[in-house]
């Protein structure tokens, strides 16, 4: 690690401990029965695409690769466990992760999606956690927004030639606090505020999603690095092979 | 090699110390279900509001799904996750080793 990385993960620390004590409120998946049925139909179409998409690009790279299946059921297999550990953080409430972010890097962001809804689903009706009628909304926050932006973030650091790793982090750390913000910007235009609408509402929503999400979405940028650092040192032909890490580049 | 297993364990730590710390810090916080929370906004800004659509699972059981099952399917859903890298890691990480032997003969 870099001194440049430790400052980051330093800084994020401490940004993180700073928010202290605020009040005990947060939320993670929006709940079954909360989103009035147009909006949770409008969601779920709105998904529809993305979900094809991410089911092609998942053929595409499997037909032109078998080997790239076992990174993508490890990708898979990292969005079961994050999301499934209730993490406390620093409001005095818990709230989890949602670890799409490797996926996301490795394979792009619509690939995400399949696997994203495949938790959301477990979740939805084993544990009455989230919600089949909340799943079109829960699917593009968790599984479509949050991705997106972490891929996008991935591929900006890249092209600003950011050491990897501070780009995995970041790209992890703030695809995990959008997808916190999508939740918020949904409940807040199915409940406008009467005074304020939709913007006002939003705020409010926001307000008890972000502090007790900043410090899990640093948890999950840090899990998502040291995933990757475990990845790149032994399972390096299969990287290779999906086009993660480029064929000669040595990894640092 | 080692760089990076240093690195792992520092960040390990800092992990862990972000989970845990707000434990020992907020003593008297609930920690409770973060879910109800959200709805609880919800009737804040709406008003009263019944939710229309109970989950399945809770239909079924006629009542809401018990803490200890509830904390079942949560392990499980780990146990599914880490079943599945650690398989794979483990088999990466053994192919590295032979691949090395293999090399040096």
């Amino acid at each position: 690690m870099t001194s440049k990385q430790k400052k980051v993960v330093t800084l994020a620390a401490a940004f993180a401990l700073c928010f202290g004590i605020t009040p005990v409120v947060s939320a993670m998946h929006i709940m079954e029965g909360y989103l009035p049925a147009t909006f949770c139909i409008a969601w779920g179409v709105i998904c529809v695409p993305f979900v094809i998409a991410g089911f092609f690009s998942i053929r595409k790279t499997l037909r032109e690769n078998r080997r790239a299946l076992t990174i993508l059921a490890m990708s898979g297999a990292f969005v079961f466990v994050i999301s499934s550990l209730k993490i406390p953080s620093v409001t005095g409430s818990c709230s989890h992760m949602t670890g799409t972010g490797l996926g996301a890097i490795l394979f792009g962001p619509s690939a995400v999606s399949i696997l994203g809804i495949i938790v959301l689903l477990f979740q939805a009706i084993l544990l009455a956690h989230g919600g089949l009628t909340t799943l079109g909304a829960n699917t593009f926050s968790m599984a479509i927004a949050g991705p997106f932006v972490s891929y996008g973030i991935y591929k900006l650091c890249q092209k600003l030639n950011v050491n990897r790793k501070v780009s995995i982090f970041l790209a992890a750390c703030l695809g995990d606090l959008f997808t916190y913000c999508v939740t918020s910007i949904q409940l807040a235009v199915a409940y406008p505020s009467e005074q304020g609408g939709i913007a006002a509402s939003a705020v409010k929503f926001l307000g008890i999603f972000a502090p007790t999400q900043m410090p899990l979405a640093v948890i999950e940028g840090i899990l998502t690095v040291i995933i990757m650092i475990g990845l790149e040192s032994f399972a390096l032909p299969e990287l290779k092979s999906i086009g993660f890490i480029k064929e000669g580049k040595a990894h640092e | 090699m080692s760089k990076n297993t240093k690195t792992v364990v520092i960040l390990l730590i800092v992990a862990a110390l972000i989970a845990i710390v707000p434990l020992f810090a907020l003593k008297g916080a609930e920690f409770g279900g973060s879910d109800d929370a959200g709805s609880q906004m919800i009737e804040e800004i709406h008003g009263e509001y019944e939710p229309w659509f109970t989950p399945v699972l809770e239909s079924m059981l006629g009542g809401e799904l018990p803490g200890e099952v509830e904390s079942l399917i949560f392990c499980l859903q780990t146990g599914i996750g880490v079943g599945i890298l650690s398989f794979f890691m483990g088999r990466f990480v053994e192919r590295k080793k032979l691949q090395k032997e293999l090399g040096r003969q």
